[in-house]
C-alpha cells in the first residue's frame, strides 16, 4: 500500500494494514525465478526448433521466420488455454509464461472465451483485448515516440 | 545447437527481469508486459535489439520485449521508404502477423471452447 493511501486510514486501521502485511505469506522470490528462468527458457527453445523447421524445409530468412513461428506459438497456447491447461502451467511458472507471446495470446483466448456468454458482437468482440490492450497501447505510443527521436536525432547527425 | 543454447539462455534471462519486475516491484502482469514493451522499443531504437535476437533467435524474438522492438523497426522502415507518414503507416508492418493470428485464432477458440468453472 502507497504512503498517500496509508495517510487517509484511522490509527486502527493502520495497525490492522500492519498486521496483515507481517501475516502475508512471502513471495518466494528465487524459486519463482528459476520456475520462469526453465519454463521461459524451454519456450523459446521449442520456438527455435519451430523456426529452424520453417527455415530449413519452407527455406524463410531468419527474420522472416519469426513470423510463422509466432503464429505457431499464438495456436498452441489458444489450443491449450481452450483445453484448460494453459491456466495450471502459468500458475506454477509467473513470468515464464507472462512474458513470451504466450502470455499475449493467452490473454486474448482467455477474454474472448470467458466472455463467450454475453454474445458475439459485445462479449467477445468488446472484450478479445481487454488485458491485452494496454501491450498494444503502450507498445503502439512508446514506438511511436522512439521513432521520431531517432528520425530526428539521424536528420541532426547524431546517430 | 548452439543457438538453442543461446534461446534459452536468453529468453529464461528475460522471462527472470520479468519475473523480478512481479514480485520485487509487485507489479500486475499487465504492467510487467508494458514495462518490457517500453523497453524493447527504446532498445530498438538505439539499434541494440537487433542483434539481441541475430545471436540469440527466438530466444530474443519469442519474449514481448521483441514486439516494442518490431514496432519501431516497421515504423522506421517505413520512414526510409516513403517518407514522415511511414511512422504511421509502417508502425504495424511487422507485427502484423503476430496480432492478426491472435486475433483470428482467439475468435476460434471462442468458437471452439467453453468457459471452465
Amino acid at each position: 500500500m502507497s504512503d498517500k493511501k496509508k495517510k487517509k486510514l484511522s490509527p486502527t486501521q493502520q495497525e490492522y494494514q500492519k498486521f496483515a502485511q507481517d501475516r502475508e505469506p512471502k513471495r518466494p522470490i528465487f524459486l519463482n525465478c528459476v520456475r520462469a528462468f526453465f519454463v521461459g527458457g524451454l519456450i523459446c527453445v521449442i520456438a527455435q526448433g519451430i523456426q529452424m523447421f520453417f527455415m530449413t524445409y519452407y527455406h524463410f530468412s531468419q527474420e522472416n521466420a519469426g513470423n510463422p513461428t509466432g503464429a505457431v506459438i499464438i495456436i498452441i497456447t489458444v489450443l491449450l488455454t481452450g483445453f484448460g491447461v494453459f491456466d495450471h502451467i502459468a500458475q506454477w511458472a509467473g513470468a515464464g509464461t507472462i512474458i513470451p507471446v504466450t502470455g499475449f495470446a493467452n490473454t486474448i483466448a482467455s477474454s474472448s472465451i470467458e466472455h463467450r456468454s454475453e454474445g458475439f458482437v459485445l462479449g467477445v468482440g468488446g472484450n478479445m483485448f481487454k488485458l491485452a490492450g494496454p501491450v498494444i497501447v503502450y507498445g503502439v505510443f512508446s514506438a511511436f515516440v522512439v521513432s521520431l527521436v531517432v528520425i530526428t536525432l539521424r536528420a541532426l547527425g547524431v546517430m | 545447437m548452439e543457438k538453442f543454447i543461446w534461446a534459452f539462455l536468453i529468453g529464461g534471462g528475460i522471462c527472470v527481469i520479468g519475473q523480478l519486475l512481479l514480485d520485487g516491484l509487485k507489479l500486475t502482469p499487465a504492467h510487467t508486459t508494458c514495462a518490457l514493451v517500453v523497453v524493447g522499443a527504446i532498445l530498438g531504437g538505439l539499434g541494440l535489439y537487433d542483434p539481441l535476437i541475430k545471436f540469440a533467435g527466438a530466444g530474443a524474438s519469442i519474449p514481448i520485449s521483441s514486439f516494442g522492438n518490431s514496432l519501431v523497426k516497421g515504423a522506421l522502415n517505413e520512414y526510409a521508404g516513403v517518407g514522415p507518414i511511414g511512422v504511421l503507416t509502417g508502425i504495424f508492418e511487422v507485427t502484423s502477423a503476430g496480432i492478426s493470428a491472435a486475433i483470428i485464432f482467439g475468435f476460434m477458440g471462442a468458437l471452439i471452447f467453453r468457459p471452465k468453472g
